[in-house]
């Protein structure tokens, strides 16, 4: 096997992973740093992000609304010390990508221009057409092409940490073009790996979101904070889960039932105006909007399409013109891939996965338990999305954690001591192997589908006792059987039969931490809805972040943490006009 | 995956497969896969990785058309697999690996190659007036931002090397997609690099190996249109070359 030795290894080379490595080798240019991704960087998913990224910029804007909306937004399960932090820092880090390139949308006069987003009380989402997240991860990487300390692994599969006297120590890594493994030792680590949506059946999340770095953390003991909070996003296409931004409502669409009837004022979200006002109708938060549609489904007032029921997002009066300047991808998906032009047709659209809340559990400076790791970006649970993330609160956390999250691996590597190497890696590496040669005839097709319907049964939208249980015990049957799973491919080259596998096996620990978590949880909050006696909040016992620990073939045990509550008391969550009536009676 | 919609007809996928331990050469294999009418050629391939032959192997992620992975020949024309439909390929087809790259393994290719060329041309802003933080953005008017924002939505997917016969004939030749991430830079007006990116431009690798075939902008799925930042750059070539004749000239 081929040992390098570095200063600091990160993990994933999305955005929060290639923020990390350029904040690591700006401060610390004489530090070697190995970024290492299962993909090309530019493939990982930041990518796909559309919508775009939170800061504050203008003048009748303040960071405190900013932080009211994102506490509000997430149910006040946020670490309000956190989100001080972050919203102090969005718009510095939206500058500093502007200044290396990021063609953020621009004013007429030249000025950046921002958009409304759902929850947010003023427009402060930067954007960049409705490819912002794709700018801003070509825009890191290329960038990070300058910093020679920079040293790629790209296409390298992590398998298993290195963890040495109790300190994060390195990772193990499959070459995937050979089959072969590599294991880079690191004085300290960053955990940048990204969310796990891909548990779900119908998500938004591209192939790689399994999950990888919270499994792998979790296993060696690191907990995860608060799993049961999976965002569902309102507007997908039916059947493969394929986002429409919430831009879309931002730039003034509406979301329609089969009446052409505005359905959300019905849900506590009216009234419905020409033009959705901030916070109320189509701009309510997610966990909202997905909830209406669930009982719009239920009401029987959906449309039906080949792959099941849907509500409609009419955009056709912005006309064609704004939908090429603004909403250029949103189009382009519905020609390609349903046939239909926003310009003259409303889209069909339902909630599907999207975004894990929950994550590998740090603390605000993304310091993991485990010493000499940090995470940051979807895997991790810094603390600021609480129950329920506001769009466009999760491409400024991968920026401003990312960087701190450099900056902290490299204060760390610099005052630790070289790590111990033991024969760890060649026992990650040897159980790694075993799997190619495993027999029991499972395919691992079948285990990752039932896996995806289970989650969608136990932990949807509405949630129920008696579901959650019967996914815990599906899930446990599923971890039995993937030990008898058995491979096509028993090859080194290329063997994605293999990888995707390993990646089951890190999607199935995560699952169960979800499940479990949710289970637990006799309480609604945010994105976690029960139908079965606990439909209300309980901040008298479940004003606490949820901990779920790893404790191998066994279900894992489910405890709790404090949530710091600084200067905004949990009070009514609300929108439209209830909303405003609550904010009034406040000030 | 199409879930609920039922897959009534079949399609005959010829697939070519290249397995580096085991065949000498590559090979194509035949599947027979039922479809649905808004199933994609990835769709077709997933569910023979699933349920047919875990062996295949290609790469995907986000099934969007916009993370780049998924590039293949697929009846001999370079497309994304995510973005091109089974129902419109008739009741056979065939599936090959990105023409004019070294085969990996079945539809996967060596892609780092094409990322070192990216990685040589300079590929990020040399500030033409350095600015703090603390004095916000620049400014970009959107005439500004026009001059090079097409060239900024190339989404790495290589679909103009697999087209471009001169990549094919030397695979030295810095090639359309880098060329366009080229322009990128040199056109923002918040950048001052232009010199530094002129060997790659002007080098006997660079723009003049190109024959204006112009096929690298009628494959590209994201209409970024490389071919017009090749010529761009012929012409900014054949300024500096002769403002470099003029005494004291040292170029644009």
């Amino acid at each position: 096997m081929e040992h390098f030795d570095v200063d600091i290894l990160i993990l994933g080379a999305g955005g929060a992973g290639l923020r990390a490595a350029i904040a690591a080798a700006s401060v610390a240019p004489e530090m070697s740093i190995a970024l290492v991704s299962k993909v090309y960087p530019m493939r990982s998913h930041t990518v796909a992000a559309e919508g775009g990224s939170a800061g504050v910029l203008q003048s009748h804007d303040t960071l405190n609304d900013h932080f009211n909306d994102t506490v509000s937004g997430g149910d006040w399960l946020c670490e309000q010390d956190v989100v001080e932090y972050f919203v102090e820092r969005c718009t510095p880090e939206m500058v500093q990508l502007e200044h290396w390139g990021c063609p953020w949308s621009r004013k007429p006069d030249g000025h950046i221009n921002v958009r409304a987003f759902g929850g947010m009380k003023i427009e402060r989402t930067w954007f960049a057409a409705d490819r912002s997240g794709f700018h801003i991860l070509h825009t890191l990487f290329q960038t990070s092409t300058k910093f020679a300390s920079i040293r790629r692994f790209d296409e390298y599969f992590c398998v298993d940490l290195l963890v040495e006297d109790g300190r994060a120590a390195g990772a193990v890594m499959l070459c995937l073009a050979t089959g072969e493994f590599t294991a880079i030792h690191a004085r300290s680590m960053v955990i940048a790996t990204g969310g796990a949506g891909r548990v779900f059946r119908q998500n938004t999340n591209g192939g790689i979101v399994t999950g990888d770095g919270m499994a792998l953390a979790y296993r060696h003991g690191v907990p995860l904070r608060d799993m049961e909070f999976v965002q569902y996003h309102p507007t997908c296409m039916p059947g493969t889960g394929i986002l429409f931004t919430e831009a879309c409502r931002g730039e003034g669409g509406f979301l329609r039932n089969k009446d052409g009837y505005r359905y959300l004022e019905d849900y506590g979200l009216g009234p419905p105006e020409d033009v959705p006002r901030n916070k109320f109708m189509e701009l309510g938060p997610r966990d909202r909007l997905s909830q209406a549609f669930w009982h719009e489904q239920r009401k029987g007032r959906c449309v039906s399409t080949p792959q099941g029921d849907a509500v409609l997002l009419d955009l056709r009066h912005l006309g064609a013109a704004k939908i090429k300047e603004r909403l250029p991808l949103i189009r382009e998906l519905a020609e390609q891939f349903m046939g239909i032009d926003p310009a003259t047709t409303a889209i069909p659209v339902r909630p599907a996965v999207h975004y894990t809340m929950g994550g590998i559990l740090v603390d605000g400076r993304t310091e993991s338990p485990l010493a000499g790791l940090f995470a940051a970006g979807e895997c991790s649970s810094v603390g600021i999305h609480g129950a329920n993330r506001l769009g466009s609160n999760s491409l400024a956390e991968l920026s401003v954690f990312g960087r701190l999250a450099g900056e902290q691996a490299v204060a760390f590597a610099r005052s630790a001591d070289p790590v111990r190497r033991s024969g760890a890696a060649e026992a990650a590496a040897a159980k790694a192997l075993a799997l190619l040669s495993q027999k029991g005839g499972e395919r691992h097709a079948v285990l990752r589908a039932e896996m995806g319907a289970t989650m969608e049964k136990g932990c949807g939208i509405y949630r129920l006792g008696p579901e959650m249980r019967a996914t815990c015990d599906t899930l446990a049957e599923l971890k039995r059987r993937f030990a008898a799973v058995s491979l096509d491919d028993k090859s080194r080259a290329w063997n994605t039969d293999w990888v995707t596998a390993i990646e089951l096996g890190f999607q199935l620990d995560v699952s169960e931490a979800m499940a479990h978590s949710a289970l637990a949880r006799t309480e609604s909050r945010g994105a976690h809805q029960r139908l079965d006696g606990f439909e209300q909040r309980d901040d008298v016992h479940f004003l606490r972040h949820s901990l779920a620990y790893y404790r191998g073939d066994a279900a894992p045990e489910i405890g709790y943490g404090p949530v710091k509550i600084t200067k905004s008391q949990p009070a009514q969550r609300a929108y439209g006009a209830l909303g405003e009536q609550v904010e009034a009676a406040h000030v | 995956m199409s879930d609920t919609m039922e897959r009534s007809k079949t399609i005959a996928l010829r697939v070519l497969r290249y397995r580096p331990a085991s065949d000498t050469e590559p090979v194509f294999e035949t599947y027979q896969v039922p479809y649905s009418d808004d199933m994609s050629v990835l769709q077709a391939l997933q569910s023979i990785k699933d349920l047919q032959d875990g062996t295949l192997s290609f790469r995907w992620s986000c099934r969007m058309a916009i993370c780049g992975s998924c590039g293949m020949m697929i009846n001999g024309e370079p497309k994304l697999a995510c973005n091109t439909f089974v129902r419109d390929l008739g009741p056979a087809a065939t599936i090959e690996p990105l023409q004019n790259f070294p085969i990996e393994r079945d539809l996967v290719v060596t892609v780092g190659d094409f990322v070192r060329k990216i990685e040589s041309i300079y590929p990020y802003i040399v500030p033409k007036v350095p600015r703090s933080i603390e004095e916000g953005a620049y400014l970009q008017t959107p005439a500004q931002m026009a001059a090079y924002e097409s060239f900024s939505d190339c989404i790495n997917c290589m679909l103009c090397y697999a087209a471009c016969p001169q990549f094919g004939a030397n695979p030295d030749f810095i090639g359309p997609g880098a060329m366009a991430l080229l322009q990128r830079y040199n056109g923002d007006s918040r950048d001052g690099g232009q010199q530094m990116r002129m060997d790659q431009i002007a080098g006997e690798d660079g723009v003049w190996s190109c024959t204006a075939v112009g096929i690298c902008s009628e494959v590209c799925p994201k209409q970024v249109d490389p071919a017009n930042a090749v010529n761009q750059n012929k012409s900014k070539s054949a300024l500096d070359f002769f403002l470099r004749l003029l005494p004291g000239g040292s170029g644009s």
